[in-house]
């Protein structure tokens, strides 16, 4: 029967190679092949802050590094970034920014609205660095543009993949609170710019007319054996 | 080192793989795999399936559920000290006095949250405590989607049976008619909230497969699913106002001195400071237990799932059940190693792509309910030795992504999976054009606390929702029905909680039950340092830990 070794082997193999890097400035000896995130609990530090889901998926481990002899300043996410030798890196697992707040049902889908909430928006320079901080590849930038436009359709479809990591938003020169500017255009746009589901309504209304009740009364008490039965015969609708 | 040498993602062994692979690819497009028999499953099951491995579990010998069968990790946290001991707290000083307080800011929490508010509880009167920051969850993870009987010729009564079959007939039916009754107002309420569901140009929702389902019912928001509504969700909650305190745990229940649940002791996960919360009606939103690594599994779950729900509940005298399933996920990442454990969503397989072993040969219909999936992946690998050794020492089967493009047109698996895509990406893997390896990772806690369909625990005062709660998916839950548990059964726990806390009338406030733990404890002739809820797990490095002195 199955063996799961990952663990044990997955220890033994990170012997093997070490590559340094600098946690905060401060010089660590780490196995090659780890995420950033691993790496620093290998080091000895146990999160509180600056990890999240530990998949990509929440923006709770944005770090920022750069390689010793390179002007450059790279962003990333921790849990998904191995770790490089050379690697001088710190987390930001926190970035100021203020959401404005609103009632979704009052909202009217207008052009100025983003503007209206969030007019620093008109201070864009232009210099896309806030895509190029972006570990997720969006085109902040353009989003932005977009949204000084008012083309809100275009904001929630080009900013669907922002995991809200702030990273954008602590590089801008213009003070942009990007991400809660995105959050707003995509709830607009899912209500009131997205056509509505109309088989929703229409299913909705059966429920509440009783439709269901009698054959769910009858599968409440069916012996299991019955239930089974059902189950086996009851066929896969190719549609 | 040339043999660790990569060629697009992979070592050179493992490309003359998914050569075969590619080989077989064009003809397996027109072949469907034979489903199993409800028998030929429960016999893969029994021979294959993790739950069934001799040695890993034991019955539970103390409290209400003396003699319940469960893996050990599960066990050893019921029968540990609870952590914080009855003297050490000062319950006369409440910080916090508020209606309803609910523990954990996932997406029950915060479902719960928004229904109390809708009916009629002030947001000043709810606080929301939460591990790590609000969200942090397995609720932000969800890729693949909801499901949700929402059009003809499907119907609530088909998406039951699904319920029921894949629970191996052991849900509560109550709560699984509940479930998908109601199905349809939460994608309706999600609607109104703004959520950006996939949908074609007539506003239809586009709906696709999941594993043991009997028609195309899931909806999804590409596969950021979770990450997209719990966005919507907290972004809700601080429109509304309802206070949240963060980096806070629960780490024991309170009661009053007639039994009734009262609020909760909570630490400050960076100060570890404690303070004290009295609550009308508490509501338990803590999620599952991937990081307790059942069996030695990686696991999807984020960091904070570490099941302190279910030992709070126990604490004091809730009932717990079907703990002994335990869910694997069929297609966790197997190389390369620093993502091994990671999700590739059950949507992958509902979109067409198939699992093959390592001559390209299918050898399990790609979308049997998740426990089947993951026993015939293991029986492949293990058994059979048709499986793919990577350079850690792991096994597993190709998941043919490039499939996806093929059935659906260039840039499909892009537009679909951008998740997925980018993840291997970042690995230098491109899945659209080769496929990527899998093995089972642990998923999902199919058991959990008792309810009923009004969110009541067998404790009153103490509500419960979400991954927590057992009895809604039986002993296997089927993908896409967790987001729908936490929205139906979020939305009722806030509803019920809001209606009791208009009547109840909280008494002197004790920690009794704890003391009552310690005494079940002794008299089962239990000796352990381990004290529970765990609330983190700790990874830090071996060297590390064994030269730690605490001095500071
Ligand atoms: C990678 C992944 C993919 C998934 N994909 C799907 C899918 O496609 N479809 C689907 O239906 N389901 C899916 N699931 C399952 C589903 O996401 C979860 O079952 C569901 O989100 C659980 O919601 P919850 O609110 O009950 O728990 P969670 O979302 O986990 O929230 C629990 C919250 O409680 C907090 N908490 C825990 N303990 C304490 C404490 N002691 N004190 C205070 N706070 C605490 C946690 O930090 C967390 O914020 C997936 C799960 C994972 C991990
Ligand atoms: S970083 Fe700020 S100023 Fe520069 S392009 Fe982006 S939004 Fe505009
Ligand atoms: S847009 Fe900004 S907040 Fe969103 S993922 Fe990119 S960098 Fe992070
Ligand atoms: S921990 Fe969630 S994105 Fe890294």
């Amino acid at each position: 029967m199955s063996e799961v070794k990952g663990l044990e082997v997955v220890e033994k193999e990170k012997e093997a190679k070490m590559v340094r890097i600098y946690i905060m400035g401060k010089e660590y000896l780490v196995p090659a092949g780890l995420t950033i995130m691993k790496a620093m609990e290998y080091a000895g530090y146990r999160f509180i802050r600056g990890c999240g889901c530990r998949g990509g998926f929440c923006g709770a481990c944005s770090t920022v590094y750069r390689f010793i002899d390179d002007y450059k300043l790279y962003t990333g996410l921790a849990c998904q970034t191995k770790v490089e030798d050379g690697m001088y890196l710190t987390q930001l697992p926190f970035v100021p920014a203020n959401k404005a707040i609103y009632d979704l049902d009052k909202i009217k889908p207008t052009p100025n609205i983003l503007l209206r909430y969030y007019p620093e928006l008109a201070r864009c320079v232009s210099c896309n660095t806030c895509t190029k901080a972006c570990p997720q590849d969006i085109e902040v930038m353009y989003a932005i543009q977009a949204a000084i436009r008012g083309d809100i359709e275009e904001v929630a479809n080009l900013t669907f993949d922002c995991i809200q990591c702030g990273l954008c938003t602590i590089r801008c020169p213009a003070e942009i609170q990007h991400y809660h500017v995105f959050q707003l255009a995509r709830r607009i746009y899912g209500k009131y710019i997205q056509p509505r589901a109309k088989h929703l309504e229409e299913r909705i209304k059966e429920i509440e007319s009783g439709k269901y009740d009698e054959e769910m009364e009858k599968l409440m008490k069916m012996s299991v054996e019955e239930l089974k039965k059902l189950y086996e015969n009851r066929g896969r609708i190719e549609d | 080192m040339s043999e660790f040498e990569l060629i697009r993602g992979y070592p050179k062994y493992m490309r003359e793989s998914i050569e075969l692979v590619e080989e077989t690819r064009e003809r397996r497009l027109k072949e469907e795999f034979r489903h199993l028999s409800l028998e030929e499953r429960e016999e893969l099951l029994k021979k294959y399936h993790p739950d069934h491995k001799e040695g890993t579990k034991r019955p539970l010998k103390i409290g209400p559920n003396k003699g319940m069968i469960a893996p050990h990790e599960v066990i050893d946290l019921l029968e540990a000290h609870p952590l914080i001991k009855p003297e050490q707290i000062d319950l006369s000083q409440v910080d916090y006095e508020t209606d309803i307080l609910i523990i954990g800011g996932g997406g029950a929490g915060m479902t719960a949250a928004l229904w109390a508010v809708y009916s009629g509880v002030s947001p000043e009167d709810i606080l929301i405590v939460t591990k790590l920051r609000l969200g942090d969850s397995n609720s932000v993870m969800s890729q693949g989607g909801v499901q949700a009987a929402d059009r003809p010729p499907d119907s609530p009564t088909r998406h039951f049976l699904d319920v029921m079959g894949g629970g191996h007939f052991a849900n509560d039916r109550q709560l699984a008619r509940t479930l998908t009754m109601e199905a349809p107002y939460m994608m309706k309420w999600l609607e109104e909230l703004g959520l950006m569901f996939d949908k074609d140009e007539e506003g239809n929702m586009i709906e696709l497969w999941g594993g043991g389902t009997s028609c195309r019912r899931m909806h999804s928001c590409k596969d950021y699913t979770g990450m997209e509504i719990v966005r919507v969700l907290r972004d809700e909650i601080r429109n509304k106002g309802i206070k949240c305190v963060e980096f806070t745990s629960a780490v024991e229940l309170i009661t009053d001195d007639e039994g009734k649940v009262a609020g909760a002791v909570l630490l400050n996960m960076e100060s570890e400071e404690y303070s004290i919360a009295k609550a009308k009606a508490t509501i338990l939103a803590t999620g599952g237990f991937g990081r307790l690594h059942i069996q030695g599994f990686p696991t999807t779950n984020h960091y904070g799932a570490t099941m302190d729900g279910v030992i709070l509940a126990y604490h004091v005298g809730a009932l717990l059940r079907d703990l002994d399933a335990t869910q694997y996920h069929p297609t966790g990442a197997a190389y390369p190693e620093h993502i091994v454990g990671l999700l590739i969503t059950e949507k992958v397989r509902g979109g067409g792509a198939q699992v093959v072993n390592k001559f390209g040969e299918q050898f399990v219909f790609p979308l049997e309910p998740r426990d089947v999936e993951a026993a015939a992946i293991i029986r492949e690998c293990w058994d059979r030795n048709n499986g793919v050794e990577t350079p850690t020492g792991m096994r597993g089967v190709w998941l043919d992504t490039p499939m996806i493009d093929l059935i659906r047109g260039e840039g499909a698996f892009k537009k679909m999976f951008p998740a997925i895509f980018r993840m291997f990406s970042r690995v230098g893997i491109d899945p659209t054009k080769d496929p990527v390896l899998v093995f089972p990772t642990l998923h999902y806690m199919n058991g959990g606390i008792v309810i009923n369909e009004r969110c009541e625990t067998t404790v009153p005062g103490l509500f419960a929702a979400g991954e927590t709660t057992g009895g809604v998916h039986g002993k296997n839950r089927l993908m896409g029905n967790s987001i729908l548990d936490y929205l139906v059964f979020g939305r009722r726990a806030g509803i019920n909680a809001a209606k009791y806390v208009k009547n109840v009338r909280i008494g002197k406030l004790t920690l009794d039950h704890v003391r009552r733990y310690e005494r079940w404890l002794e008299e089962a002739g239990i000796e352990t340092e381990r004290r529970a809820p765990l609330i983190l797990p700790d990874y830090r490095g071996k060297k590390v830990l064994m030269r730690r002195i605490d001095v500071l």
